[in-house]
């Protein structure tokens, strides 16, 4: 691509999501903003997966847990729902630092082992702690603040907070900082040795994520009014990772594909059947045998076979 | 005292119906660095083909023997799956927790959401009488068949070719396959061996702890606690870590019974803080 088709690439698809309630209101609009959340949860794990080369299966939790301090304050407690943002995000941040503090110093399967076992841990409790979590029941009730109960004025709310997000989350992984991670990606040692204290950049950069899948997580309890133990469920994260790997690791904005796709696909899939978790199961065992790389990575090395025919 | 010494007795048998689950799960872990997250699963299909075989034959030795069969088939299938990820470990696991989510909900679709118990066998059923306490018979039989399992997979791995093969596997395999044995077997047979504890351990539990579409999940979150304890690939590592989590999840649920999942957190996370491969794990 050329210096002017990657802006010109953005400005097209920033202008079609802002287009899309006009185009297509309706039920067509609450899933678009449900795709925005998703995306903003798919990125923030491919800032781990992708850059800092540590996939977590932690994030649905984290995502949850924001969810629920929430639904918890608004619903239950009575709070104020502009309030509730900034306590669902420290909750997540709180539960990220939790999760960093012990799982940073390993890495590979160690770390994705790791990061399960904290995430059900938050689910368990989350499903046992029945006086303030409602137990398998959930916590129920309107958590969105009053001025964004129009669905189209809560898209464009989701959309403005998304289109936020990502840019920081691009600056966050172009910055040096960013490049760090991407080093430690290649060889912690050799960062170590370079003296960089690689287990702090870890350190911040899962907080980093964390904080942004928290920020989605409060977003799905305004679009949901409702959250239950399997919101917090491994299926969760493993929703989140697949968009990651569906729209290619350590694209960053691959999680919005992904998150369309993945999204589109539960929604067609639950209108026909209810065996929703059986086919992202079978989408998982797919990607993984046939395109770990993802739809990008699929159809790039298409091209490059097309090319060197 | 009573009741300390009643959930000391239900923490061991505990640990010892974990013990069956986690032995598995950590050799798999160890000799081919993956970790099998569809064990959970493995270990509620064998359950519910216990409860199903014992319930039709009235034998509940018949159910344990179908779900062992089943169980194994069924991880030979996974194991031939995995080998279209060859190399590559951090997709293998991945592979395996889809697969893992694809059991789950097959097992919903064939047992329903209900609550099921695997029938025990006369002889077992009733209390016994222990230092001053009445205790299920069932629970003491699983404790001692957790004991015996835990003998003789002692003997099978330092007693036997195919337990020194596995050991010499879980410290270097391409070094081993370098000597001329088919390491490939040695997988396929750990594979099998984790599986049909698997199935053993869902059709024990299955008759005490019963077993419902989340059950898979919560014996997942154990096993991998016993592992992340123990260390993987190591045995005593396993016995350990299932008594620690055993009794940390048992008094845990007396005296915080609705955070006893957290008890079981706070001890590991300390642990981590130390060390992070385990009580007995070495770095890879």
């Amino acid at each position: 691509m050329n210096g002017f088709a990657k802006p010109l690439l953005v400005v097209a698809a920033v202008v079609l999501l802002a287009l899309v309630p006009a185009l297509m209101p309706g039920y067509f609009t609450s899933l678009a903003t449900l795709t925005l959340i998703y995306a903003l949860l798919a990125m923030s794990v491919d800032i781990l997966a992708g850059y800092a080369g540590r996939t977590p299966l932690c994030h649905g939790a984290i995502f949850g847990t924001a969810t629920y301090v929430v639904m918890y304050y608004v619903t239950t407690a009575g709070g104020n729902s502009w309030l509730a943002l900034p306590l669902g995000l420290a909750a997540a941040l709180a539960v990220s630092f939790i999760f960093a503090a012990l799982a940073v110093r390993t890495s590979g399967v160690y770390f994705l082992l790791l990061t399960l076992a904290l995430g059900m841990i938050v689910w368990g409790v989350c499903l046992r702690w029945t006086s303030v979590t409602g137990g398998e029941n959930g916590l129920r009730g309107n958590s969105r603040p009053e001025i964004l109960t129009d669905p189209i004025v809560f898209y464009y709310f989701v959309l403005a907070v998304g289109l936020a997000a990502a840019f920081v989350m691009w600056r966050f992984v172009q910055s040096p900082f960013g490049l760090t991670l991407k080093g430690i990606r290649e060889s912690e040692s050799r960062m170590r040795s370079l003296g960089y204290n690689t287990t702090q950049h870890l350190l911040i950069g899962f907080l980093f994520s964390g904080l942004m899948a928290g920020l989605s997580g409060v977003l799905y309890a305004y679009f949901n009014s409702f959250v239950s133990p399997s919101t917090v469920a491994l299926a969760q994260s493993v929703k989140g990772l697949l968009m990651v790997i569906v729209g290619g690791v350590g694209t960053l904005f691959g999680g919005i594909v992904g998150a369309a796709v993945i999204i589109g696909l539960e929604n067609v899939v639950s209108s026909v059947t209810e065996r929703w978790s059986m086919v992202l199961g079978g989408l998982f065992v797919l990607t993984m045998i046939f395109a770990p790389h993802g739809i990008v990575g699929l159809l790039r090395s298409y091209l490059a076979r097309r090319a060197g025919r | 005292m009573e009741s300390t010494l009643l959930q000391l007795v239900n923490s061991l048998t505990f640990a010892a119906l974990l013990f069956l689950v986690a032995s598995g799960f950590t050799l798999i872990f160890g000799l081919m660095r993956i970790v099998n997250l569809a064990h959970g699963a493995m270990y509620l299909m064998g359950g519910y083909v216990a409860y199903a075989a014992a319930t039709a034959s009235g034998s509940f030795l018949a159910g344990v023997l179908a779900a062992v069969l089943a169980v194994v088939v069924l991880g030979l299938a996974v194991q031939w799956l995995l080998r279209f990820c060859k190399g590559n470990e951090l997709r293998q696991v991945l592979l395996t927790l889809g697969l893992g989510l694809m059991l789950n909900d097959a097992a919903l679709v064939i047992f329903g959401g209900d609550t099921f118990s695997v029938p025990t066998p006369e002889v077992l059923r009733g209390p016994v009488q222990l230092f001053g306490i009445y205790y299920p018979r069932y629970r003491l039989a699983v404790l001692v068949v957790g004991i015996i399992v835990l003998l003789l997979l002692w003997l099978l791995m330092n007693r036997t070719r195919l337990g020194a093969l596995i050991r010499a596997g879980v410290d270097d395999a391409e070094t081993v396959e370098a000597m001329g044995i088919n390491i490939r077997q040695v997988f396929v047979a750990t594979f099998a061996l984790g599986m049909a504890l698997a199935a053993i351990a869902g059709a024990l539990g299955g008759a005490f702890l019963s077993l419902y579409p989340t059950a898979d999940s919560e014996i997942l979150v154990y096993s991998l606690a016993v592992v992340i304890i123990g260390g993987r690939g190591s045995l005593g590592g396993a016995a350990v870590g299932s008594l620690a989590v055993a009794m940390l999840s048992t008094f845990g649920q007396v005296w915080f019974p609705e955070l006893s999942y957290f008890v079981i957190f706070g001890p590991m996370a300390l642990l981590l803080a130390f060390r992070p491969h385990g009580l007995f794990g070495r770095t890879a």
